[in-house]
C-alpha cells in the first residue's frame, strides 16, 4: 500500500498531494500500465504484470510498470498501457506473460508494436475539474492504429463515474487526489451549508443508479429533516444481476471516489457513520474499499474533524453472504444487523426507520460515485446531459451477444440501437439480433421493433423492462425466449428469500408452467395462466423482488408470443434450444467420419466406423451439443 | 390522531394502528392468515392487501404492515384487490389443499377451480409460530431456514431445542393446523387435535410440523398410540372417588 502518512487538512496540504500524485500518474519516464481489476485478473493480468516487471528489471530499464482499474474493454483483457511521455497513451488488448516481455524488449529499441495496440488516448479528461491533459497528438510509430475517440466502443461514451477508472492506481491515494479528488469533500466542509449541497443535488436530477430511479435530492431531503439522530448513511455494493459487473469494477478501479461521495453525502444528511455493504464474492473489492478507508483514515480524510471543520464521519465495509434478496435495501439493513436478510414491508421507509431504527440512507456505488461531481462542476452542470426525467450518465455492462461486451458509461437518452450495433459492434458471426435484455433477471427483453427507445428509467418501464442497476445481454436468433424465461425464473425462484407466499409460491408455479411448455407438454390455457399469475405476483409481493420479477415472463409473452406458441401448439423450439423438443442428426452428405464427435460424445450415442458417415442413437443422446461444436463439415444438424 | 378513509368511511385511530385494525374496527372484514392480534406485523401471507391512494395512483399494499396515517384513501374490497386476492387463493389452495382454514376463505371468495396441480405442504410459512414462540413465550426455539423454496420452519439444525418449554403455542396458533387431524386410525375416533391443541404423534406422521419432542400429547394414552398400552389413570387425577374415601 502506497498510503502518504501525511495529514490532509488544508487545501495546500490537497495540493501538495495532487502534486505527489501528478508525479507518478504521469512520470517523466515511460510507464507501463496493467489493467488488474477482477476482470483483467480473471483473464491473467498478473502473469502479464510480473512478466512485464522482470523484463523491465531484467533490461535495468527506467520504466515504472503499474496497476491500474479497468477501462471497460472487456473483450480485449488483459490490458496493457504504455504512457510514453510525448506520445499518445497505447493500449494492447489480450497481452499475456510472452507478448509482455516482447514489449518491453521493443520498447526499449524504441519500437511501439503498432500491430498489437488497439487504441490511442491522445488526452485525459477529467470531468471533475474540466481540464484536459494532453499527452500528445503525433502518432509517429503507431500510425494506423485508432485513437479512443474513433474506436466505436468508445466514441459515444461519457465517462463521469468512471473518470479515472483505467487512468489512476487506485492503490493511490495521491493520484486520485491529483485528478480532483477530494476537492469537492473540501469544498463542501469548508463552504457550503447541507442545504446548498442537497440543492445541487435535486438540481443535477441524479437518480438512484440501483435501478429504482429515485430522485438522490428528494431522499436526502427526507434524511436531512428526520429529527431522529444518530443517522446513518449506506453505499449499496450487492450487485448480484447476472452479467452485470459495473459496481465491482467502479470499487475496484477508483474506491476513494466512493468515499468522497458518502462524506459529502454524510455531511449533507447529518450522518457521522457509513456503512458499504460488498459482497463477499467481490473479494478484491472489499479489499481496494478496506485499503482506501485506511488510507483516507491516516491522511485525516475520514474520522474526526476532517479539514478541520469539526465534521465527522467514519465508514467502515461490511461484507454481505451471498444473498442476491439483500440488494434489497430493508434486508439490506436487516443482514447488516446480523438478522437474516429477508425485507419487511415499506413504508416506513429506511430515511424514516432503518439501521438500529434510526433514519438511513442507502444509494448505490454509482450513486455515490457521482456526487463529487455534482458538487464540483454544480447540479446545473450534470443535468446538462440526459431525458427531461433523467439526468446524466449510466454505467452499462453490455454482454451476450455482441462483438465488443464491455462496460460502458453512456448518456442517459442514448437509444437502444447506438448501444447494440454501434459501442457493442452489433451480433457476431452473421446472426440476428434477437432481444435485449436489460435490467438483470427482473429486467425485461426488449425485441428488435424497440431498439430505437432512449434509455431511461420511464421509457424502459414503459417498455416493460427496468433500467436496473446496468446489466444489458444481447441475445441473437440462438436463444430461445422460453429458455430465457426458464433461467430467469430458476435464478428468481432460488433467490427469492421465501418470506411473501405470492413471490414464494407464485414464481415456483411460473417457474413449473414455463418448464412445462419448454418440455412441449404447455396448454393453450397456460399462457393465459402465467399472465394471472405474473400480475398477481407483481401486484402482491412484498419487496422489489417480487414486483418485478415476473417482468422476464410479463415481456417475452408480449413480444414473442410466437414464440411461446410454437412450443405450446407445435411442440416446435423455433430457435432449437429447448432439448425436449429437438432432436440430433448426422447428415451422412457432409459427415467426413472424422470421429471428432465420438470422442466428445459423453453418452456414446454416436455410431459408425471411421472414414463412414456416422449417425446418432436419439435413445442414448442427451442433446448436450458437444459434437455440433467439434463438427467441421457441420454434418450434425439439430432439427 | 390519524383520520383516514376506509371504503369511503372517515375513521379516526389512534397512532400506531395499522390499517387492518383499522378495518377491522369498522368491522370490514379483511381475510389474513399471518396476522394475530399480540404478534408483530408479518406481512408474509399477502390476503390483506388493500388499494392504498385514489387513482389513478393506486398500489397495492398490506393492509397489517402499513400505519394508518392522516390522509390514506383505502380500499379494502377493490375489484384489484379482490382479483389479487382470488388469485392469492387459488394458488394456496393447491399448495395446502387440506387446510379447511384455506378452503373455507377460498370457497368465501368464490374460488371455484384451481389451474395449479396441488402440492400438499402442511405449511404455508405464516411465521405465526416463529413469532409466538420469540414475542409471546420469549424462547425463540423454533425460527426459519433456508431460503426461497426450500425455506422452512424448524427447531436449529434439527435438533430439540434447548429453550423450547414444549409449551404448544406453536401449535395452538397454526392457522393451517387442521392438517395435522389426519391421524385417528379408526374413522370412528374422533382426534380432536386441534382443540386439544394436541399434535399428531411422530412416530406415525414423520413430516407433521411437530416440535414437541417428546410430545406432550403423545406421551398420554389415548387412541393414537396403539402400541403403547394405556396406563392406568394416576389416583391423584382419578374423578372422585365414588365410594368417598381416600386410598
Amino acid at each position: 500500500m502506497r498510503a502518504s502518512s501525511t495529514l490532509i487538512a488544508t487545501l495546500s496540504d490537497l495540493r501538495r498531494a495532487a502534486a505527489r500524485g501528478r508525479k507518478t500518474l504521469l512520470p517523466k519516464q515511460p510507464k507501463i500500465l496493467v489493467g488488474m481489476a477482477t476482470c483483467g485478473l480473471a483473464t491473467g493480468a498478473e502473469e502479464v504484470f510480473a512478466a512485464l516487471r522482470e523484463e523491465v528489471e531484467r533490461l535495468a530499464l527506467p520504466y515504472t510498470v503499474a496497476a491500474t482499474g479497468c477501462i471497460g474493454w472487456c473483450c480485449q483483457e488483459p490490458l496493457v498501457d504504455v504512457q510514453w511521455p510525448g506520445k499518445p497513451r497505447v493500449t494492447y488488448g489480450r497481452m499475456d506473460a510472452r507478448k509482455a516481455r516482447e514489449l518491453v524488449r521493443g520498447l526499449d529499441k524504441g519500437e511501439l508494436k503498432a500491430e498489437w495496440a488497439i487504441g490511442l488516448l491522445s488526452a485525459y479528461d477529467n470531468p471533475l475539474t474540466g481540464a484536459r491533459t494532453r499527452l500528445a497528438r503525433k502518432t509517429a510509430g503507431v500510425d494506423g492504429v485508432p485513437r479512443y475517440q474513433d474506436v466505436p466502443l468508445f466514441r459515444h461514451q461519457v465517462r463521469w463515474a468512471m473518470r479515472n477508472s483505467g487512468i489512476i492506481d487506485p492503490r493511490s491515494l495521491d493520484e486520485y487526489i491529483a485528478r480532483g479528488g477530494y476537492f469537492a469533500a473540501r469544498q463542501t466542509l469548508a463552504a457550503m451549508q447541507p442545504a446548498e449541497v442537497i440543492e445541487q443535488v435535486t438540481l443535477s436530477g441524479l437518480r438512484g443508479r440501483g435501478g429504482a430511479g429515485f430522485p438522490t435530492g428528494k431522499k436526502w431531503e427526507v434524511m436531512r429533516r428526520q429529527a431522529a439522530t444518530p443517522k446513518y448513511i449506506i453505499c449499496n455494493g450487492d450487485e448480484g444481476d447476472p452479467g452485470a459487473y459495473m459496481n465491482r469494477t467502479l470499487l475496484e478501479s477508483d474506491p476513494h471516489a466512493v468515499l468522497e461521495g458518502m462524506i459529502i453525502g454524510a455531511y449533507a444528511m447529518g450522518a457521522a457513520e457509513g456503512i458499504l455493504y460488498i459482497r463477499e464474492e467481490y473479494p478484491l473489492a472489499v479489499t481496494r474499499m478496506r485499503e482506501a478507508i485506511a488510507q483516507a483514515e491516516a491522511a485525516g480524510l475520514l474520522g474526526d474533524n476532517i479539514f478541520g471543520s469539526g465534521f465527522n464521519c467514519h465508514l467502515r465495509v461490511v461484507e454481505g453472504a451471498g444473498a442476491f434478496v439483500c440488494g434489497e435495501e430493508t434486508a439490506l439493513i436487516a443482514s447488516v444487523e446480523g438478522r437474516v436478510g429477508e425485507p419487511r414491508q415499506r413504508p416506513p421507509f429506511p430515511a424514516q426507520r432503518g439501521l438500529w431504527g434510526k433514519p438511513t440512507c442507502i444509494n448505490n456505488v454509482e450513486t455515490w460515485a457521482d456526487v463529487p461531481l455534482i458538487v464540483m462542476r454544480g447540479g446545473d452542470w450534470y443535468a446538462q446531459l440526459g431525458t427531461p426525467s433523467s439526468k446524466g450518465t449510466k454505467t452499462f455492462c453490455l454482454v451476450g451477444a455482441v462483438k465488443n461486451s464491455a462496460l460502458v458509461e453512456v448518456p442517459i437518452g442514448i437509444t437502444l440501437r447506438r448501444v447494440v450495433e454501434e459501442i457493442g459492434g452489433g451480433v457476431p458471426d452473421g446472426r440476428k439480433f434477437k432481444a435485449i435484455q436489460t435490467g438483470g433477471p427482473s429486467g425485461g427483453c426488449i425485441p428488435e421493433s424497440l431498439l430505437d427507445l432512449e434509455v431511461d428509467y420511464e421509457s424502459l418501464t414503459r417498455a416493460g423492462a427496468i433500467m436496473g442497476s446496468g446489466g444489458m445481454i444481447v441475445m441473437d436468433d440462438s436463444n430461445c425466449m422460453v429458455d430465457i424465461a426458464k433461467y430467469f425464473l430458476g435464478f428468481l425462484q432460488d433467490e427469492s428469500c421465501g418470506k411473501c407466499f405470492s413471490c414464494r409460491e407464485g414464481l415456483q408455479r411460473m417457474h413449473e408452467i414455463v418448464a412445462r411448455i419448454s418440455e412441449g407438454n404447455g396448454r393453450e390455457e397456460d399462457l393465459e395462466l402465467l399472465e394471472d399469475l405474473a400480475w398477481m405476483v407483481r401486484e402482491t409481493s412484498l419487496c422489489g423482488l417480487g414486483q418485478t420479477a415476473p417482468n422476464p415472463v410479463l415481456t417475452t409473452l408480449r413480444y414473442f408470443r410466437d414464440e411461446y406458441l410454437a412450443h405450446v401448439r407445435e411442440k416446435r423450439c423455433p430457435a432449437k434450444v429447448c432439448k425436449q423438443l429437438i432432436t440430433y442428426r448426422i447428415e451422412p452428405t457432409l459427415c467426413d467420419g472424422c470421429d471428432a464427435c465420438v470422442h466428445v460424445c459423453s453418452s456414446e450415442a454416436i455410431l459408425g466406423e471411421k472414414k463412414h458417415a456416422h449417425s446418432i442413437d436419439n435413445a442414448k443422446c442427451i442433446k448436450c451439443g458437444a459434437c455440433v461444436e467439434v463438427c467441421v463439415p457441420k454434418a450434425v444438424v439439430v432439427e | 390522531m390519524p383520520k383516514l378513509t376506509i371504503n369511503g368511511i372517515p375513521v379516526e385511530v389512534e397512532r400506531g394502528t395499522s390499517v387492518l385494525e383499522a378495518a377491522q374496527f369498522l368491522g370490514i372484514p379483511v381475510p389474513t392468515l399471518c396476522h394475530e392480534d399480540g404478534l408483530k406485523p408479518y406481512g408474509a401471507c399477502r390476503l390483506c392487501v388493500v388499494e392504498v391512494g385514489t387513482p389513478p395512483r393506486t398500489k397495492l399494499q398490506s393492509a397489517c404492515t402499513l400505519a394508518a396515517d392522516d390522509g390514506l384513501v383505502i380500499h379494502t374490497h377493490s375489484a384489484r384487490v379482490e382479483r389479487a386476492r382470488r388469485l392469492l387463493l387459488e394458488l394456496y389452495v393447491a399448495t395446502c389443499p387440506q387446510s379447511k382454514t384455506i378452503q373455507d376463505l377460498a370457497s368465501r371468495y368464490g374460488v371455484r377451480e384451481v389451474r395449479f396441480s396441488p402440492k400438499s405442504e402442511d405449511c404455508i410459512q405464516c411465521g405465526k409460530c416463529v413469532r409466538i414462540c420469540a414475542e409471546q413465550m420469549m424462547a425463540g426455539a423454533i425460527g426459519f431456514a433456508y431460503r426461497g423454496a426450500r425455506r422452512k420452519v424448524m427447531s436449529p439444525f434439527r435438533q430439540q431445542s434447548e429453550t423450547c418449554r414444549h409449551c404448544g403455542a406453536c401449535m395452538y396458533i397454526c392457522p393451517v393446523c387442521e392438517l395435522r387431524c389426519h391421524g385417528p386410525q379408526a374413522e370412528s375416533t374422533l382426534c380432536s387435535g386441534c382443540i386439544n391443541f394436541a399434535p399428531a404423534c411422530l412416530a406415525y406422521h414423520d413430516d407433521a410440523m411437530c416440535f414437541l419432542d417428546p410430545c406432550a400429547a403423545c406421551e398420554l394414552p389415548g387412541p393414537f398410540r396403539k402400541d403403547v398400552a394405556p396406563r392406568p389413570v394416576a389416583a391423584s387425577l382419578s374423578p372422585a372417588d365414588p365410594s368417598g374415601t381416600r386410598k
